[in-house]
């Protein structure tokens, strides 16, 4: 009889100790937390009230969600478009095979880190200050905040051509701009289409909280219904985001498919 | 004249490539070069046209040297040394007229490229080119549409709109069938007699390099072994030149073999 296991005593040991650990923190965590735990034992009652409170949704508020709704969208949309014309040259310098030399790949990496290390809440808070409350800092925060996401899709998509195609473009005597638009250009553009319609069906959702801190859209009419205690306006609006992020969804996975 | 003297180079970390090669194209001469894997057949053509830089060395064509080129001198250079590659490299997402008129790229501006507003005589040019390798009213398809043939006579038509000076061929059929391999071999051959233009042409099919070589050189190793007509090339020569090649492949079949027997 041959016996067989598939952990050593030491490793089982090592494996319950893991597990003991994470208990711990966990604990600690939830101790650390503070909670009160007669407000969660009443929690389900006050999740009770409030869906009491928003159904029916106030079906007459409607028109004047209208425009902050289309709002919304447009700060989707600019904030994409922004971050898609910021994001070629960051793309460029952040890819291996396209930057000049290693100062500005760091750059290329650096704009890219920056710009997905702030969140967009916080980006529309400082463009407030800026350029004033509404859409503007809405649509610039939301741009600023999908920089690093979009060039470093794209950068990876630039990392992936086939240096074939390259070579034989440079091979014909043609100069640095002449090789981007013809050897790297067509082979980047499918991936590139693409990212930029998934962006903005990500920046749709992003934008809809927006507004609470005061960059503009549907958020802020989130906000003004809840700060009303206005609960059936709240069921109405998150019923009304909720379709507008399940259309843009569809819309960009359909795009994307097609592009593909 | 393409005169090659004395080429070497090395890849970082790597033996030689090329030790010491040395060559010459006459004016409409056409000039095969065979060897095994690994010879350095693709780091020659690539040493001519720089797109691999030599380590030593020089090239001369038509008396221009042009290992010292750099810059805008160099890409003027390039625009007389047209290239037609093994696995045919075309932009597989552009047009096949695109592809045939980037061969123009070294001579028109970059917003005349940008556009895709080529002079009318570059665009005659190409469906002229396009009809000379059989692909006329292929000018809208795109690339990734073709057949392996198809592509490889779209890459001839692109070299030959460069109006080169020589063709430099690496290994234009590996990656085709027999029967195509031969019809394409038939075309470079034809067009670069007809345009009285020289063409290297590197190969490793031996049977099309005696169909249609006029000189046949032999590279092993990064040297030549072997220069001569079709008929020179006996048994003997081409155990020379293909000395080393298949050694591990053998081994490998050897120890096999014995790992067979040994259960």
């Amino acid at each position: 009889m041959r016996a067989w296991r598939r952990f050593s005593p030491l490793q089982t040991a090592l494996r319950l100790l893991a597990r003991l650990g994470a208990a711990v923190v966990l604990l600690w965590a939830l101790r650390g937390m503070d909670i009160r735990w007669e407000f969660v034992s009443d929690s389900p009652a006050q999740m009770g009230d409030l869906l009491g409170r928003m159904f029916p949704p106030d079906w007459a508020f409607a028109g004047e969600v209208v425009d902050p709704l289309v709002q919304t969208i447009n700060i989707a949309t600019v904030g994409t478009i922004l971050a898609v014309l910021l994001s070629i040259p960051v793309a460029f310098l952040a890819a291996r095979n396209t930057t000049f030399n290693r100062a500005t790949y760091a750059l290329g990496r650096l704009v890219m880190s920056v710009s997905r290390s702030v969140d967009s809440l916080i980006w529309a808070l400082i463009f407030i200050i800026v350029v004033g409350p509404g859409s503007l800092a809405g649509a610039l925060a939301v741009g600023v905040r999908s920089i690093g996401f979009v060039s470093k899709l794209f950068a990876e998509g630039i990392e992936e051509i086939d240096r074939g195609q390259v070579e034989a473009i440079v091979a014909t005597g043609a100069g640095r701009f002449k090789v981007l638009l013809y050897g790297i250009v067509p082979q980047i553009r499918p991936v590139f289409a693409g990212v930029c319609i998934y962006r903005w069906d990500i920046n749709i959702r992003e934008s809809t909280v927006l507004g609470i801190v005061g960059a503009g859209g549907i958020g802020f009419v989130l906000n003004t219904a809840i700060l009303g205690l206005e609960w059936s306006r709240v069921g109405l609006i998150l019923l009304v985001i909720l379709g507008v992020v399940v259309v843009s969804e569809a819309l960009s996975a359909y795009f994307r498919k097609r592009v593909a | 004249m393409l005169e090659v003297a004395g080429l070497v180079k090395a890849y970082p970390g790597g033996d030689q490539v090329l030790r010491g090669v040395s060559l010459t194209v006459k004016a409409t001469e056409v000039v095969f070069v065979i060897g095994p894997s690994g010879a350095g057949k693709s780091t020659l053509i690539r040493c001519i046209n720089r797109l691999v830089e030599p380590d030593a060395g020089s090239v001369r064509l038509d008396g221009v040297e042009i290992t010292r080129l750099t810059g805008a001198e160099l890409r003027r250079a390039r625009r007389h040394m047209a290239m037609i590659f093994q696995e045919f490299n075309l932009v597989e997402r552009l047009t096949v007229m695109e592809n045939v008129l980037s061969g123009r790229l070294g001579y028109v501006g970059l917003w005349q490229a940008w556009r895709r507003r080529f002079p009318p005589e570059d665009v005659e040019l190409a469906f002229e080119t396009l009809k000379r390798v059989g692909l006329s009213g292929f000018e809208n398809k795109r690339a990734d549409e073709l057949s392996g043939g198809q592509r490889q006579r779209v890459g001839i038509a692109r070299a030959l709109v460069q109006r080169p000076k020589i063709l430099l061929v690496d290994e234009p059929t590996s990656s085709l069938d027999p029967k195509t391999s031969e019809a394409v071999m038939a075309l470079i051959t034809r067009l670069a007699a007809e345009e009285q233009i020289p063409a290297l042409i590197n190969i490793h099919d031996v049977p099309l390099a005696r169909q249609f070589a006029q000189r046949i050189l032999g590279l092993n190793q990064g040297v030549f072994v072997f220069e001569g007509t079709p008929e020179d090339l006996t048994p003997a020569v081409l155990d020379l030149i293909y000395a080393g090649a298949g050694e591990e492949l053998t081994s490998a079949l050897g120890a096999l073999s014995v790992s067979d027997t040994g259960v």
